[in-house]
């Protein structure tokens, strides 16, 4: 199989679900979105110049936003609820969990600059646990695309399917992934790379980096399974058994290691087959910094994932 | 009941500080390229005026139990209270070149335990007035005389949870609580107004059992009288109204600034116009 690669420019994936948004929202007037002060930061700037009756506005208001949509669900629309992930999940736990999950609406929640988009702005503003937070509500299908293609094939996806959707986004600069022959499969892992040493296994920003790790990794002679874990919840078991069998996992999240892809990974191998588990993300509160620099800190770079490999193997 | 008006020493005092707070907050929004400074202008004459004519506080002794509290609930404007707190002598100036710096505990939203003088961490909208709330019942229980000062955005009072929290001082009467809103109608995107309107504030905390006042909130003299009012016998709502961006010509009143930074020769401008 030929290996998935990155091509050359980077991309802020806000541009592909706002492009994706309007032209679904064009074709199917059910579709509206709703938004907490947050139609700049959403990119949907457009989005209400095209259609300001199906631009909900609620004001800083996360909770009321979150119901809000259920109820516009329940009056037969398609509510995409945009905000900065930090919010939509944490500032609206309760809804999100007794609202849209434990209710079953047809809601389809879209976190905006997830993960620590928001670097320098702090804690507060980071979401790194938002995975830890909605693995458990397993009713709520939790998608984070890689890529702008991933990102506009998921928003589409999400349109059609009937149930609750976390699209987790990201603005964070990551470049198109290539890779031959490619479909978007909700639940499904995507192989980006074959190998049969370790696999790793990442999500959303990381998933470029680790491709990245994959081949710094041959030049030394391994061989690394790359997978592209778009979907977490539900877990493609499936994908997790092959990649036990190699011996070695590393996962590779822009989220807190406790809960999350890791989290999930590591409760996978301890129930069918304990293997080392190197789980790489974010410890949980970080000092002030940005973006860039704390993925630096915290070895997210393709060499940081190389280093994580050979731990890895070196526990094997 | 009012004291008597500010001294004429107080005031100018006052006015040299919030100059001072706006130049350097600018500078580092400037030097960082990141920060809210439109909402920074629009509050610095209210955390001037409290920092120097109002609030009972010793640099030196932040955890003092018998101190006035203030809590920024709008921790975006972080330029705002670092300035304020540094001129208040809480740490050397040199700190403030350092905001949002990698390790710098000058984090784009103040953190407590990175710095004295912060008395809670906010950022997310919202969080600020339910704490106060807090600290006020505390120094009800300890008989304290201590006073507590709480500022929100406008828009940020769209957030529930200050309706709660206003409910719960009103029952309570939490005379030593005052909620300063600073009323620049203006939100990140638009105008509080078209977006999810507030008015009438004042009748909305007048039958939540507050007792409401208005202010012009660049107008030294008229905050330094209302803030500085002694308590009645139910938490006090001041209404400031505000100009974000307020100061520099090309910021006033344009939502754009909420997070906007300048270039160079807008900070220059920016520069010439604050004197
Ligand atoms: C819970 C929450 N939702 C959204 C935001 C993003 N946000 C930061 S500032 C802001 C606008 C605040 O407007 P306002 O309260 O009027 O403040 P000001 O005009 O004084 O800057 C928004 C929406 C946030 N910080 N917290
Ligand atoms: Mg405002």
């Amino acid at each position: 199989m030929a290996h998935a690669t990155a091509k050359a420019g980077l991309f802020d994936c806000r541009e592909a679900w706002a492009s994706t948004i309007e032209a679904l929202a064009a074709a199917d007037e059910r579709i509206v979105v709703v938004v907490n002060d947050s139609v700049g930061s959403s990119k949907l700037g457009g989005f209400q110049k095209a259609f300001p009756d199906r631009t909900i506005n609620v004001g800083i208001a996360e909770q009321v936003m979150v119901g809000v949509g259920a109820g516009l669900a329940n009056g037969g629309r398609i509510p995409f609820v945009s905000a900065a992930s930090c919010f939509i999940t944490g500032r609206a736990l309760e809804q999100v969990k007794a609202d849209v999950a434990y209710a079953g609406f047809n809601v389809k929640l879209v976190g905006q600059s997830s993960g620590v988009a928001y670097g320098e702005l702090g804690a507060t503003h980071h979401s790194i646990e938002d995975f830890a937070w909605l693995r458990p509500l397993t009713d709520i299908i939790v998608i984070t695309p890689s890529d702008p293609w991933e990102t506009a094939e998921a928003v589409k996806w999400a349109a059609t399917h009937e149930g609750p959707v976390y699209l987790r986004l990201s603005r964070m600069p990551v470049p198109a992934l290539e890779v031959p022959d490619r479909v978007f499969r909700v639940g499904k892992a995507e192989v980006m790379r074959e190998g049969r040493d370790l696999a790793i296994i990442a999500c959303g920003t990381t998933v470029h980096l680790a491709v990245a790790a994959a081949e710094l990794l041959a030049q030394d002679g391994v061989a690394a399974r790359v997978l592209n874990m778009a979907t977490l919840n539900p877990l493609d078991e499936e994908a997790l058994h092959a990649a036990a069998a190699t011996g070695a996992i590393v996962t590779v999240e822009e989220a807190s290691v406790r809960g999350g892809l890791g989290g999930a990974v590591a409760e996978f191998t301890a129930s069918h087959r304990p293997i080392p588990v190197e789980r790489m993300g974010f410890p949980g509160f970080m000092p002030t910094g940005s973006a860039d620099w704390l993925f630096a800190e915290h070895g997210l770079s393709a060499p940081g994932i190389a280093a994580a490999a050979m731990r890895a193997l070196a526990r094997r | 009941m009012h004291m008597p008006a500010g001294t004429n020493d107080t005031l100018s005092l006052i006015t040299a500080k919030a100059l001072w707070m706006r130049r350097r907050a600018f500078q580092m929004v400037y030097m960082a390229q990141l920060g809210h400074p439109g909402g920074d202008f629009s509050a610095i004459d209210v955390l001037a005026t409290l920092y120097f004519g109002v609030l009972r506080f010793d640099p030196a002794r932040p955890d003092w139990p018998a101190r006035d509290r203030f809590i920024m609930s709008k921790g975006h404007a972080s330029g705002a209270l670092y300035t304020a707190l540094c001129a208040a002598g809480y740490f050397p100036e040199s700190w403030l070149d350092s905001y949002m710096q990698p390790r710098s505990l000058l984090n784009g939203h103040p953190n407590r335990n990175y710095l004295p003088g912060v008395e809670t961490n906010t950022g997310p909208l919202g969080h600020g007035f339910p704490v106060a709330v807090g600290v006020a019942i505390a120094g009800k229980l300890s008989g304290s005389d201590h006073r507590t000062f709480v500022l929100t955005g406008d828009g940020e009072q769209q957030e529930g949870s200050n309706w709660e929290a206003a409910m719960v001082a009103g029952h309570r009467k939490l005379s030593h609580l005052t909620l300063i809103i600073d009323r620049n109608r203006l939100q990140q995107g638009a105008g509080t107004e078209e977006t999810s309107g507030l008015d009438p504030l004042d009748q909305k905390y007048a039958a939540f059992g507050w007792d409401v006042a208005f202010a012009d909130g660049h107008d030294i003299a008229a905050l330094h009288l209302a803030l500085s009012a002694p308590p009645g016998d139910r938490p006090r709502c001041i209404i400031a109204n505000t100009v974000k961006g307020k100061g520099v010509s090309f910021m006033e009143n344009k939502a754009n600034w909420h997070h906007g930074v300048p270039n160079a020769d807008q900070f220059a401008t920016a520069m010439k116009e604050l004197i």
